[in-house]
């Protein structure tokens, strides 16, 4: 019965295709009570750094219209505390966790902590998260102030780099931000990665018209909830024609309806993000609603449901 | 961390305004209202739908056996939708979060502790007066004193239910329409300079500036005060780290660490807004 909707993302086989989006979840134990974290496909960690990082100065979010803002800068306690205090209470969960990490001043720092992670054995997959909005990048690779994941050499250099330090599953985590995602996603794949994940959050602004200031103290932010979700949706499609590799597909969702949404452009698994903060139960919701829809439909597997758009001609 | 919060969808049991821009909700939830501590909050959610995108922070304002009650400022679309909710519909909540205010003195009970509200700062200072009036010393003789602050006589909140709860309560109005005039941590100042409180301890709930002076005020005079700090949050439950203030122990989460910090652990001059 569970093998009608558990997929494989590389070598990491998960129960079910619905995780949690890195930045979203905590560490886990912010959900405890809140919902049933065992039920889950998948928990993404915060993305960590070598170092451990303070953040971004007040205010880090805003609600704006169907969606919200955000800058929180990567806040975390480095890789060392975080393999230290928060991987024993991930593990407890018993889920596979699935951890986000990125360089915060040199490219090197995405192998280094990828090593890091090697011997830990709960640790499902690597997420390389080259498509952060808030952070500023002095990565010579993608050229000053760009992303990695606006750069298709770049975000190919990166993922040999850690594809050589370990043999865990990695995904590559898409930024909305570029002309072509498909070129990105592809170099991705070329290089080594088992998974891409998309979208991150599409760089916005929001603008205070009384103090006439921007309303996020770094001023730029990352847009997500159901706002980007039509975005999201096209990308994800657009991906799924060039790529033979899973995509984890998100970006607003909120429910069980644009969950499938989702798989039905093409995605392998789903990630649920924003919508953690407002129903924490949101994920598991979704795992039961894609099951009684799969039921409904007589459709045996939620593979058979990947990329099954009936395009209009 | 054995803190439990619940998501529960409480029946509304009552609703009163104050004025046009004041409403106090009561809900029925006996696993909130058993497990609250004063200067908890809860999250709401104002519409099912997805606009207004975030749950709402609000104040566990006063809690009478299985019910608790939140008062509520419209000042946005998010609260003016939640004023229109009506007796005998139901709200979707999560709480008791964050961590309250710590109120019991480790052996006789804290003798004379003074609350001062700012604006809407009265709305969980209520259950706090409520507890500090269950846990207080009996031989004790000073009362509890409450110093309310509202910029016009209109905008006092609570003046009755403090009274009612047995408090001495003054008004500090900034137009002088009612009580002293100026600002609430001035009518503080001079009570204080005056020796007329003479506080063990002071609850502080209010507006930033308005926080940053009492957190001065007491370090002068040497009354330990816990206050409770507003922010805007996504989550409430402390997943999404953007309600972070500045400590002498580094960012901590208004939502989880909080709301309710020692007035001297707050780095106040690169956060007051």
């Amino acid at each position: 019965m569970p093998s009608k909707l558990s997929v494989n993302i590389g070598r990491l086989r998960i129960e079910n295709p619905v995780m949690v989006c890195s930045g979203t979840f905590g560490y886990a134990e912010e959900f405890r009570g809140l919902t049933d974290i065992k039920k889950l496909g998948a928990i993404v960690t915060k993305t960590i750094t070598l170092r451990a990082r303070a953040g971004n100065p007040m205010p880090r979010t805003c609600e704006t219209p169907a969606g919200m803002l955000n800058s929180i800068g990567l806040e975390n306690p480095g890789i060392d505390k975080f393999i230290k205090e928060k991987i024993p209470v991930l593990e407890k969960s018993g889920v596979p966790i699935i951890v986000s990490i990125a360089s915060d001043q040199d490219i090197d720092e995405f192998p280094a902590l990828a090593k890091k992670l090697n011997k830990i054995n709960a640790v499902g997959a690597i997420e390389l998260n080259i498509s952060c909005p808030n952070v500023k990048h002095a990565h010579k690779v993608s050229g000053g102030g760009r992303l990695i994941a606006q750069d298709a050499q770049a975000t190919s250099d990166i993922v040999r780099s850690v594809r050589k330090a370990t043999r865990k599953p990695l995904i590559t985590k898409l930024s909305p931000n570029v002309t072509d995602i498909t070129e990105i996603a592809m170099a991705a794949e070329e290089a080594g990665s088992d998974a891409v994940a998309l979208v991150n959050t599409l760089i916005g602004m929001s603008i205070d018209v009384v103090a006439r200031r921007p309303k996020i103290a770094q001023g730029l932010a990352g847009l997500s909830g159901p706002a980007i979700r039509p975005v999201a949706v096209r990308m994800v499609w657009e991906v799924y024609q060039k790529i033979k590799i899973p995509i984890i597909g998100m970006g607003g969702i909120m429910d069980t309806e644009s969950a499938l949404e989702f798989f039905i452009a093409g995605s392998s698994a789903i990630s649920v993000g924003t919508a953690n903060f407002i129903n924490p139960r949101a994920a598991t919701e979704i795992i039961s609603g894609i099951e009684k829809y799969l039921r409904s439909n007589k459709i045996d597997s939620i593979k058979e449901l990947t990329g099954s758009l009936k395009c209009r001609s | 961390m054995g803190t439990e919060i619940y998501q529960e969808r409480p029946k509304i049991t009552g609703k009163k305004y104050f004025g046009q821009d004041y409403f106090n909700l009561s809900l029925y939830c006996p696993t909130i209202s058993r497990k609250a501590k004063p200067g908890q909050f809860v999250e709401v959610k104002v519409s099912s739908a997805d606009d207004p995108l975030l749950r709402r922070p609000l104040g566990i304002h006063s809690v009478k056996g299985n019910s608790f009650h939140i008062l509520c400022e419209i000042v946005g679309r998010g609260t003016e939708l939640l004023s229109g909710k009506q007796p005998g519909g139901y709200l979707d909540i999560i709480g008791p979060l964050g961590n309250g205010f710590n109120f019991r003195h480790p052996a006789s009970g804290i003798r004379h502790p003074v609350i001062v509200a700012g604006g809407m700062g009265v709305a969980p200072l209520v259950f706090l007066a409520e507890k500090l009036k269950e846990t207080k010393n009996s031989k004790s003789k000073m009362p509890i004193s409450v110093l309310i602050g509202a910029r016009t006589k209109k905008q006092v909140l609570c003046e009755k239910e403090f009274k009612a709860l047995g408090c001495d309560v003054k008004i500090a109005t900034d137009d002088g329409s009612a009580g002293f005039k100026g600002r609430v941590t001035d009518l503080l100042k001079y009570l204080l300079r005056a020796a007329i409180l003479k506080p063990q301890a002071i609850y502080g709930c209010g507006p930033k500036p308005m926080l940053k002076e009492l957190a001065v005020i007491c370090k002068k005079y040497r009354v330990p005060a816990q206050v409770s700090l507003e922010a805007h949050m996504s989550c409430g439950f402390g997943a999404c780290l953007g309600c972070a203030v500045k400590t002498i122990s580094g960012f901590q989460r208004v939502c989880k660490e909080g709301p309710v910090f020692n007035a001297q652990d707050i780095i106040w001059q690169e956060d007051a807004v």
